[in-house]
């Protein structure tokens, strides 16, 4: 059984001009210790569908639909006490901002202390120990006087060192993160990346990586999630998608990295930007965007083809597949 | 802490002798304490002499640097009225203003913050809503109608609370008698705090209810939920502590302004505090009692302002009162 498996989640956002689905028949699973990545444009859903998996999306947004199975138990389905055990103690999370991400009135010990607190029966003194040596787990000099200091004291890098001992304090089997890197200086992007991926190893935690990076997915994860307009466009292995991406959209991402352009080139992107939810195309939702159109693509929405590893969400794919069984 | 207070101290140095400076230049302008202080029948040329024994004729920098010289020493002028040193007429007075103060900035913490934050957690429900539409009522009516209509109502329709004065007062220390001791001080003292109060709640309760709802929306407070606290501890520890900082600051002046404010208070409920006191020194020309009056009320001011940023410091990490790099 999977550790979490996300079947048909819809979020839909109540607004004022109407319901506006934000998240639409998104699927994937996750194993422990196994490390997916969600990528896509901004607005492609892929904090939406983060935040779902913890139902923390902020009203008017809410879960209208699927199943978030973790562990066996469907947490759309928790009541609030249920969900909060699970928030944290089970699913740690990690935001994209460090700087953002403490409570800049409280102290580190204080922000870690009582994130034990509320999910185990322990001392204060006995948290702080726990807290003290998640501390040194990442790397934090002179945990001791740390501990009692407030975020401003630290730099940004720091902050999201602590948000990983923070994220692992209760040891949970799932953690969640967020752009974890987005936000930090270039010079220091790569350490934090590796520490956290150098603890879910050791503590054999699965991590879902959100983020608009391609060259971080490849490089880190084992599965890959393409999003785009609140749907998945296509999943499969990291390595199948990168080296021989089906879709039109994740080709065009793949295209649009730095390492595809020759120097002194102008870099590659995909024409036209990421339609909002509130006026989403009819039939794939990226065929005004996509220079492969062929006739159902305005009209129907593409159901998912296989090929090899992975699963499709495409009409030409689809087409192609149908040719080439047709000649062979 | 030490070099904070310091520099406060210099800055309110500073503060004060421009108030007294304003203060003092407004004597003049305020009528002849002559009329006042003499009776009809006094000749013009004993008027005259009068207004030469009492300095009224010397040229303005003239008056002030002998009023700023005595200030330095305490003496604030004597009372043409009371024929007594004027600090000590406003002193013997502060204890009934500062109780009346007192009572209004404790109803207004009691009650602003569990509705200000009550109103920002749950901004849809009806009571958020009532608590908003009388909020805007509050501040629209002034606080001589709300007096007046308290008075009317619970003095004289209801029968419930009496309607002036500071009723029977217990000792309490260095010969400052209470209303906070005896039933009766108590109950004289809830029309007119709540009246003072009703100035300053409604600002505090949307003030506290749009800083806590921008701070519910902030990547700490979302982040908090993620690692699975309690909804109290979120609101209360988490969000309130940010919440209270810009409301700290504002209260600070705010206190002082109150102060102020009970000038109108304290005339409707004949309470023989130093509003009340001010507004009769107005009526009779009391030069010397207007400028301490001025001078002592922006003491307050300054020591309040230097308190609540103590205050600040205390509860935001990030201030740095000592202005040492760390």
């Amino acid at each position: 059984m999977a550790l979490l498996e996300v079947k048909n989640l819809e979020v839909t956002f109540g607004l004022r001009q109407g319901a506006v689905k934000a998240l639409r028949d998104v699927s994937f699973s996750i194993e422990r210790g196994e490390r997916i990545g969600i990528v896509g444009e901004s607005g492609a859903g892929k904090s939406v569908a983060a935040f779902s998996i913890l139902n923390l999306i902020s009203r008017p947004g809410y879960i209208s639909g699927g199943e978030v199975l973790f562990e066996g138990k469907d947490l759309t389905k928790l009541s609030p006490q249920e969900m909060r055990d699970i928030r944290g103690n089970r699913i740690a999370m990690i935001f994209q901002d460090p700087m953002m991400t403490l409570n800049p009135v409280l102290t580190l010990g204080q922000q870690m202390v009582e994130c034990l607190k509320a999910h185990r029966k322990i001392s204060t003194a006995e948290a702080r120990e726990v807290a003290l040596e998640k501390l040194r787990l990442v790397h934090i000099p002179s945990p001791e006087t740390r501990i009692d200091q407030y975020p401003h004291e630290l730099s940004g890098g720091m902050r999201q060192r602590i948000i990983i001992a923070i994220a692992l304090l209760l040891d949970p089997p799932l953690i969640i993160a967020d752009e974890p890197t987005t936000a930090l200086d270039v010079t220091i992007q790569a350490e934090i990346m590796e520490l956290l991926l150098e603890l879910c190893d050791s503590q054999n935690v699965g991590l879902i990586l959100i983020t608009h990076d391609l060259g971080v997915v490849s490089q880190v994860t084992q599965k890959a999630v393409v999003m785009y307009a609140g749907r998945v466009i296509e999943q499969g292995p990291t390595k199948e998608i990168i080296n021989d991406a089906q879709h039109p959209y994740t080709q065009g991402l793949i295209n649009a990295l730095p390492q595809q352009t020759l120097p002194g080139k102008r870099l590659n992107q995909i024409p036209g930007s990421m339609p909002s939810l509130q006026k989403i195309p009819t039939g794939c939702a990226f065929h005004p965007r996509c220079e492969f159109v062929i006739e159902p693509c305005s009209r129907e929405l593409p159901g998912f083809t296989r090929s090899g590893g992975c699963s499709v969400a495409c009409h030409m794919v689809k087409a192609m597949k149908e040719k080439a069984a047709a000649a062979g | 802490m030490i070099a904070f207070l310091i520099r406060r101290l210099m800055q309110a140095v500073v503060v004060m002798f421009v108030i007294s400076l304003i203060s003092f230049s407004i004597q003049d302008n305020l009528g002849d304490p002559l009329r006042e202080l003499v009776g009809q029948s006094v000749s013009e040329e004993e008027r005259q002499a009068l207004r030469d024994e009492l300095g009224l004729n010397d040229p303005f920098l003239v008056q002030y640097v002998r009023f700023a010289g005595n200030a330095l020493q305490g003496d604030l002028g004597t009372s043409y009225f009371f024929k007594e040193p004027a600090l000590d007429v406003i002193l013997k007075k502060l204890p009934a203003t500062l109780e009346l103060v007192f009572g209004a900035t404790l109803i207004i913490i009691l009650l602003s913050v569990p509705l200000g934050v009550y109103s920002a957690i749950k901004p849809h429900s009806w009571f958020s809503k009532t608590v908003m539409g009388l909020s805007i009522v509050g501040i629209s009516v002034p606080v001589f109608l709300t007096a007046i209509m308290s008075i009317f109502l619970f003095s004289v329709e209801l029968n419930w609370l009496p309607s002036y004065g500071r009723g029977e007062l217990e000792p309490m220390f260095w010969g400052w008698e209470s209303g906070y001791l005896t039933r009766d001080g108590l109950l004289h003292l809830v029309l007119p705090c709540f009246s003072l109060a009703s100035i300053m709640l409604p600002l505090f309760i949307r003030l506290i209810r749009a800083e806590m709802m921008e701070v519910l929306q902030s990547e700490y407070v979302k982040y908090a939920w993620a690692k699975g606290l309690s909804p109290m501890r979120i609101y209360f520890l988490h969000a309130l502590k940010n919440t209270m900082l810009p409301v700290i600051t504002v209260g600070g002046v705010q206190i002082g302004t109150m102060v102020a404010y009970t000038i109108l208070t304290e005339t409707v409920f004949q309470w023989p505090g130093m509003g009340f006191l001010f507004l009769e020194a107005v009526n009779r020309v009391d030069t010397p009692l207007i400028v301490a009056y001025l001078i002592v009320v922006g003491a307050i001011f300054v020591v309040t302002n230097t308190v609540v940023d103590l205050i600040y410091g205390l509860v935001n990490p990030t201030v740095n009162l000592t202005g040492k790099k760390s």
